[in-house]
């Protein structure tokens, strides 16, 4: 990236460097949610739907995994991926993969959590009616994901967010190698040292549009609930 | 597996149910047969909705047994359920009949058609787009009774159907009731109101704090009530 | 709906192993902030790349944390600017050969008012008397390079830091940019690698107060990680990129490189003392 061009510029003109970060953000944010999604929903869902005698643990550890610090997470998955931690055979410390994975421990408490809220509400509300029309253990988990949709889709979204504005873990498990691993957020904290405030502040506006645009989506997603679902 | 045998009769077997310390149904033995609508009644507390619950098979005696065409434990394929306060899917009517419609296996081809019949049998065509939880209360309890035939049960089971309708949803509710019944249906509901009790029930059952009292053919009960209850219900005297 | 979550899956893990497949050349090299902050890598890895192909993965941390990463084998090469840690790592058994690469040197940087009077001082004096006067002085305190040149300087200046330090000798366990930035906003003393400096841009009322003195020499130096501690260290291709930064080629494009017109290091891989 030119230092000294002002941030700007770099945005106007698609500057390939800037949108590299952009990009490369984007797809370890989205990738690090598909993963908790497909964990997160069903395992919420689970604790919705079931009684079992840990039931409350589980939940309060659910939700104070929520508060996970990132940096903690970025230095236990840092041990365990180094070469010389368990995991160090795969060869994935300093790659994008292992910032999509510190995300992955961040985001999955979150979509849990708050599937289970959902689902568990819908559960309420619904309880009644399903069980009179007897039907089984998966339309069950698919009915209520269905009708709860809108609500898990701002789950989702939330989770995204935490992601996207996340620097503490991919900073250390990423290693911010020019060109390789240097996010959005990555980037900005490098700009800061190196006293190139102006491009910090250029990448932060881009950041903090993202971040406007997935509120937005928030919102109109639980307008259009509303409007569909009544 | 479909059972062969109908779910009728029901009996009741000595059952009761508690809920904590307290007893909500006390002892209770009875058969329900194939036939004309049976209406329960009774003051507030005195069981009706938790009778209605066991006989569906939805809530379990603490004490006694319940039988449905003399198998135990018989889940409710056939049988259906409207409760007091339905709960509405987030969609629309017809995709609320159309879930309920999949759930009884119904060929998909089917369903646009019946929908419609459906609709139409209990007075909400038109609204079928319609967001189901934008419906008023009268509209709402009458498509869960939609939703209910979807599932062309053998028993139908009503808790309290007009209590939140207008007097025109009342009309088109009772309406349907009795023409649900006529067509063979087995109606076991119960209400407040002594008045749709005589205009609905071929028999009518009085519960009092969780006992049966008194049961009888609707004009025998309306006309010569046998037990003191009874008769201080009829006279609204009977209040708790 | 299950299909489609099962897409979304099967996306994910291509995705996850194409990158992780998709290393082919290339090695890690720990250095520190200031070779990082300088620019210098911005410089040198495109040549290079350019020449051999081999796409080199710079993760910036202090020296001492960069020879953490080296012992753990999470890195093939390890280029760092402090002898002592480095002959230790040596006699640890985790390199191989240390090679000097270039120099430059330290600074004394302050504000431009120069509370403490130490303008055209020697190192030691000037430190003395930001001591004496409790000028408000950053430390970098995370182990680097420039953190340990700047505890051995407090030693020759036979102050014992650890013991005499005051509310005015700040650690604050970052890069030497983050350092900077404190030092312009606290208008404090900080001792800093020329390359950094020149390379900085929110300088605000910082000049330079102190430079010249023969203490202020700071040597880099290059180590392969040993491939018998660690056996996945890509050892020819780290040796390749060593053999680069000692060849005349690249000596040649480490002088090259300069802000404004003027060098920030100094190649000396040809110098037997370094």
């Amino acid at each position: 990236m030119h230092s000294g061009t002002s941030a700007l510029e770099l945005i106007l003109t698609g500057d390939p460097a800037l949108y590299a970060i952009v990009r490369l953000s984007l797809i370890v944010s989205l990738s690090a949610l598909a993963v908790s999604a497909v964990i997160g929903i069903p395992f919420g869902a689970f604790i919705a739907l079931n009684r079992f005698r840990a039931r409350d643990g589980v939940i309060v550890l659910l939700n104070a995994l929520m508060g996970l610090p990132p940096v903690v997470v970025g230095l236990a998955v840092y041990l365990l991926l180094s070469r010389s931690g368990p995991l160090g055979s795969l060869g994935v410390l300093f790659t994008p993969t292992a910032m999509v994975i510190a995300q992955i421990v961040l985001v999955t408490p979150i979509i849990a959590a708050l599937s289970r809220q959902t689902i568990e509400d819908l559960w309420v509300e619904y309880c009644d009616e399903l069980t009179a029309m007897n039907i089984g253990p998966f339309r069950r988990v698919a009915t209520l994901i269905w009708d709860g949709r809108f609500s898990l889709v701002v789950t989702l979204l939330a989770g995204f967010g935490r992601a996207a504005a996340e620097v503490g873990a991919i900073i250390i498990v990423g290693g911010n190698i020019n060109g390789f691993t240097r996010t959005m957020t990555t980037a900005i904290a490098l700009e800061t040292s190196k006293g190139d405030l102006p491009l910090a502040l250029g990448l932060g506006a881009v950041l903090i549009a993202i971040v406007i645009i997935v509120n937005a989506l928030a919102w109109l997603t639980r307008r259009a609930g509303e409007r569909i679902a009544g | 597996m479909r059972a062969s045998a109908s779910d009728l009769p029901i009996r009741f077997d000595g059952v009761s149910v508690s809920g904590g310390s307290v007893t909500i149904l006390d002892r209770i033995t009875l058969q329900i047969e194939a036939g004309a609508p049976t209406v329960l009644i009774g003051p507030n507390g005195s069981g009706k909705t938790t009778f209605l619950r066991t006989a569906m098979g939805l809530t379990r005696p603490s004490h006694g047994r319940v039988s449905w065409g003399g198998v135990e434990m018989s889940p409710p394929l056939h049988r259906a359920f409207v409760f007091q306060r339905p709960a509405m899917l987030r969609r629309t009517a017809a995709a609320n009949l159309r879930y309920a419609l999949r759930v009884a296996r119904l060929p998909n081809a089917q369903h646009d058609g019946r929908i419609a019949q459906l609709l139409a049998l209990v007075g909400l065509d038109g609204l079928d787009k319609r967001p189901a939880r934008r419906l008023s209360g009268g509209e709402q309890q009458r498509l869960a009774l939609a939703r209910a035939l979807a599932r062309d049960p053998a028993v139908l089971f009503l808790d309290e159907p007009t209590a939140s309708a207008d007097p025109a949803a009342t009309k088109a509710i009772e309406d349907t009731i009795r023409a649900v019944a006529a067509s063979g249906i087995k109606v076991v509901m119960s209400t407040h109101d002594l008045g749709e009790a005589r205009r609905i029930a071929g028999e009518i059952i009085l519960l009092h704090r969780g006992r049966m009292i008194e049961r009888a053919a609707t004009a025998e009960f309306l006309n010569s009530p046998k037990t003191g209850e009874a008769k201080a219900f009829i006279a609204g005297e009977l209040l708790v | 709906m299950a299909m489609r979550r099962f897409a979304i899956l099967a996306a994910v893990t291509a995705l996850l192993v194409g990158h992780a497949g998709a290393q082919e050349k290339s090695i890690v090299v720990a250095s520190t902030t200031s070779t990082q902050d300088s620019g210098l890598f911005g410089y040198l890895l495109p040549i290079f790349k350019q020449k051999t192909g081999i796409d080199v993965k710079v993760i910036a941390q202090g020296t001492g944390q960069a020879l953490d990463t080296a012992r753990r084998g999470d890195a093939d090469v390890v280029f760092v600017h402090a002898k002592s840690a480095e002959e230790k790592f040596l006699s640890e058994g985790f390199g191989v050969k240390r090679y000097p690469v270039m120099y430059n040197d330290f600074i004394l940087v302050g504000p431009q008012s120069d509370p403490a009077g130490v303008k055209g001082k020697d190192i030691l004096t000037a430190l003395k008397t930001i001591k004496d006067k409790a000028a408000p002085f950053i430390s970098r305190g995370d182990r680097s390079g420039t953190n340990i040149a700047e505890l051995s300087l407090w030693k020759i200046a036979d102050i014992d830091i650890v013991k005499d330090k005051g509310a005015w000798y700040r650690e604050i366990g970052q890069g030497m940019g983050a350092a900077l930035n404190m030092a312009s906003a606290a208008n404090a003393y900080v001792l800093s690698d020329r390359g950094t400096w020149l390379a900085f841009k929110n300088r605000g009322d910082l000049v330079i107060v102190v430079e010249g003195d023969k203490r202020l020499f700071n040597q880099y130096g290059v180590m392969l990680v040993n491939p018998a501690k660690h056996p996945t260290v890509k050892k020819e291709l780290g040796q390749q990129f060593i053999d680069w930064l000692v060849s005349p080629e690249g000596q040649r494009a480490i002088a090259g490189y300069k802000i404004n017109g003027q060098q920030l290091f100094y190649p000396n891989a040809a110098d037997p003392n370094a």
